[in-house]
């Protein structure tokens, strides 16, 4: 099953590695990994997305928490929550047929065409992983020339809150 | 106003450091050089560093005292990863100073530069690199606090030269205490956890108690003895947990897993509630996850939150230090006992030792004589010299291998922190420089290292160290002239093909070996000397001894468990009769 752990982590030199390290360490997979500064410069927000079963994901974030730069950490799947995926993608938009369509398509999506070129549009999605992928087929069409994501960054709903 | 240096000279001072191993080198001369103007604490020159870690691993395991290791930059530091691996493998607290280049020259592969922040990451409780010069203080002191607490571990300071330098003054002081936001080991057990574990362990009726190094570690052997004593009930040790319950005591079914006993690896696959305590049900231990204990629910202690349900499903999880955890416990045990004094059941109680005693009369160690005869000496007959010779109160560091396992089945240990070894990451060369800093610990006590030709040439080099220290260890080297695990192995499992372990006649001559040392060496090749040579070796109280004893080269250590897929009661018995 799929997880979104998010951590408070020590924003201390090396402190991204050891817990880069402990997944390759262990054997656990980083599917997506967004790592940076929070409102208190000492400390980074990191949200990782990772696959295994429940067994698995204990194992994970025991060891996470046995990490001394890991200051508090959060299975936001565990409750409602909000998770959110930036994209940027640059697509070959030559010719006026090419161009609608994917001006279409990226209105259909709600997302932005941030930058023009004689041939190219570069377009910028916000959105759940799903929404991501859909976007990304739904181009299948178009020509891509470059995808970038920032991986999922998320935060629990309602009151609770992840802080020290 | 110190420098660098100074400040780490006098922050191991304030810490009530007594012994640093180390090796000097470009990177930390500096360092060197504060120790050599200021400060009193004994250094211990190496011949190499990894020594330096094994000999401050086993000075920390003989007294429980964190060890401290220096070394330079570079090779220095690389060298000390398989002793650093090593400790952290078995939880050992240690404290491992070394140097970098200066700060300038990092990342720009100057000489003898290495990461060693990045080579040790997987293998350190935590690391530090010093950044200021005037962190120097509070990061040593947060490396003792990390390193001796909660599950303890080595610790890695990297220190860049410049941070040293001995022009560059800075007002010192040793803070007192200390915190650490993000690091707070729990400090009790869950009370209601604690109850229903209570419970369960009074409702047995084929309980064992399996414990650990965690309860050698967590100075919790009496707690553990006490309670095992007023319940009646039978205790097996890991390798890592010998001498937490004495090792001669009827209620001690000796060491468990792969080449445990016979009567603790029966006890275990038949037991309805088994008390782990400061284990963590190693792959050497369960055999097979999934055939482990079949009938059993497990109670499990343990000061690291990672190592409970990792291998081994616990229906009773307790997160705590064994000391606290075992006092209370035992106050919950006997609370429940005043109330209901027919628990635990007597009657079911008695079967199981008549059980457990029918085991031992079978297939048991102490039963009838479990090794073959040979015109040549048995290890199992050296280890039982040795236990005599020594009244079974000497402490014994060993290498990795046969004669590892040779030991940890016959010498009964009745003392903790007097069994030292590498048990998780099985480190041949480790016994030579532990046996030295347990000495230097206890210079008055008898020291053994318990090793073969394969292991002791991996650290023969601290001989030397030996002679300059005057450290008259013991040294039994049970000799087979080969890799005696891997040949077994190989005997096992590739049909006899000893692929490369043997040295043929490459040995060199022992005796003469100790002889340039200035050590003294004796070969003892009939059974009948044995005795009177090993006691002639101890009696030499201020010699180190090396005793090159001839040993029948055709042995295995049995028990064996039966692999792959085998449960914890799938062993073979000797060469021919498995259960």
């Amino acid at each position: 099953m799929r997880r979104i752990i998010s951590i408070l982590l020590e924003n201390e030199p090396g402190a991204l590695s050891r817990v880069v390290g402990l997944f390759s360490q262990r054997g656990y997979n980083i599917e997506t990994l967004n790592v940076a500064p929070t409102e208190d410069a000492t400390l980074s927000r990191l949200t990782l997305t990772t696959i295994g079963d429940d067994r698995t994901i204990e194992q994970i974030t025991k060891q996470l928490n046995k990490l001394v730069d890991v200051v508090k950490l959060v299975d936001l799947t565990e409750g409602a929550h909000i998770e959110r995926d930036l994209m940027l993608i640059k697509v070959r938009a030559s010719g006026g047929a090419a161009r609608d369509e994917v001006k279409r398509t990226t209105d259909i999506f709600r997302g932005q065409i941030v930058d023009v070129g004689p041939n190219v549009y570069t377009i910028q999605l916000v959105g759940t992983g799903e929404k991501l992928d859909a976007f990304v087929a739904a181009m299948a069409e178009a020509e891509i020339l470059e995808v970038v994501r920032s991986g999922v960054a998320g935060i629990a709903r309602g009151e609770k809150v992840l802080r020290l | 106003m110190l420098s660098g240096g100074e400040m780490i000279a006098r922050a191991l001072e304030d810490e009530g450091v007594e012994f640093i191993f180390g090796y000097p080198g470009g990177a930390v001369l500096h360092i060197y050089d504060a120790l050599f103007k200021a400060s009193k604490i004994p250094h211990v020159l190496v011949r190499h560093e990894q020594a330096a870690t094994h000999a401050a691993d086993g000075y920390t395991r003989a007294t429980g005292k964190p060890g401290v290791v220096l070394v330079t930059s570079g090779p220095g530091a690389t060298n000390a990863v398989t002793g650093i691996a090593t400790a952290y493998m078995d939880s050992i607290p240690m404290v491992v100073l070394s140097g970098q280049v200066a700060s300038h020259l990092i990342g720009e592969d100057a000489f003898q530069e290495c990461d060693m922040v990045g080579i040790s990451r997987p293998i350190v409780k935590h690391s530090f690199m010093v950044r200021k010069p005037e962190d120097i203080p509070a990061m040593i002191k947060k490396a003792f606090h990390i390193a001796t607490t909660g599950r303890p571990g080595p610790v890695v300071i990297d220190i860049p030269k410049d941070a040293t330098r001995p022009d560059a003054k800075f007002e010192y002081v040793y803070p007192d205490a200390v915190k650490i936001r993000s690091y707070s080991p729990a400090q009790r057990g869950h009370t209601g956890q604690i109850k229903k574990a209570a419970r369960l362990l009074l409702s047995a009726k084929r309980p064992v108690i399996y414990s650990g190094g965690g309860v050698v570690q967590g100075e919790a052997s009496e707690l553990l003895t006490q309670l095992a004593r007023d319940l009646n009930y039978p205790v097996t040790n890991t390798l890592m947990g010998l001498g937490a319950y004495p090792g001669t005591d009827r209620q001690f079914l000796g060491m468990l897993g792969m080449h445990g006993l016979y009567e603790a690896n029966m006890a275990m696959h038949n037991a309805d509630v088994i008390l782990a305590v400061g284990a963590r049900f190693d792959d050497r231990v369960t055999n097979t996850v999934s055939k482990f204990c079949p009938g059993a629910k497990i109670i499990h202690i343990d000061i690291d939150p990672t190592s409970i349900s990792k291998t081994v499903q616990a229906d009773i999880p307790i997160v705590g230090p064994v000391q606290s955890v075992l006092t209370d416990l035992a106050e919950q045990v006997a609370q429940m006992r005043n109330k209901d004094a027919e628990l635990p059941d007597q009657g079911a109680l008695e079967r199981w030792w008549q059980q457990i005693d029918e085991w031992r009369a079978k297939h048991g160690l102490w039963s009838g004589r479990r090794y073959g005869e040979s015109e040549m000496i048995m290890p199992q007959q050296v280890i039982e010299s040795l236990f005599r010779a020594t009244g079974g109160n000497a402490y014994v560091t060993s290498d990795v291998g046969q004669h590892q396992m040779f030991a940890a089945q016959y010498y009964r240990f009745n003392h903790p922190r007097r069994w030292i070894n590498s048990g998780g990451l099985g480190t041949m060369g480790f016994g030579l420089p532990a046996a030295m800093g347990a000495k230097l610990a206890f210079p008055e006590a008898d020291v053994a290292c318990v090793t073969g030709e394969g292991s002791i040439q991996m650290n023969i080099q601290e001989l030397s160290t030996c002679t300059q220290y005057n450290l008259p260890v013991k040294i039994i080297n049970l000799r087979n002239n080969y890799l005696g695990m891997v040949k077994q192995w190989q005997d096992m499992q590739y049909e006899g093909r000893h692929a490369m372990s043997t040295y043929e006649d490459s040995l060199p001559d022992f005796i003469k070996l100790m002889e340039a040392y200035g050590h003294v060496g004796m070969q003892v090749r009939k059974l009948d000397e044995l005795d009177a040579k090993m006691e002639e070796a101890f009696a030499m109280k201020d010699k180190l001894v090396f005793l090159d004893i001839f040993i029948d080269p055709m042995e295995h250590v049995y028990p064996m468990h039966v692999a792959p897929n085998g449960a914890m009661k799938d062993m073979w018995l000797s060469k021919n009769e498995r259960t």
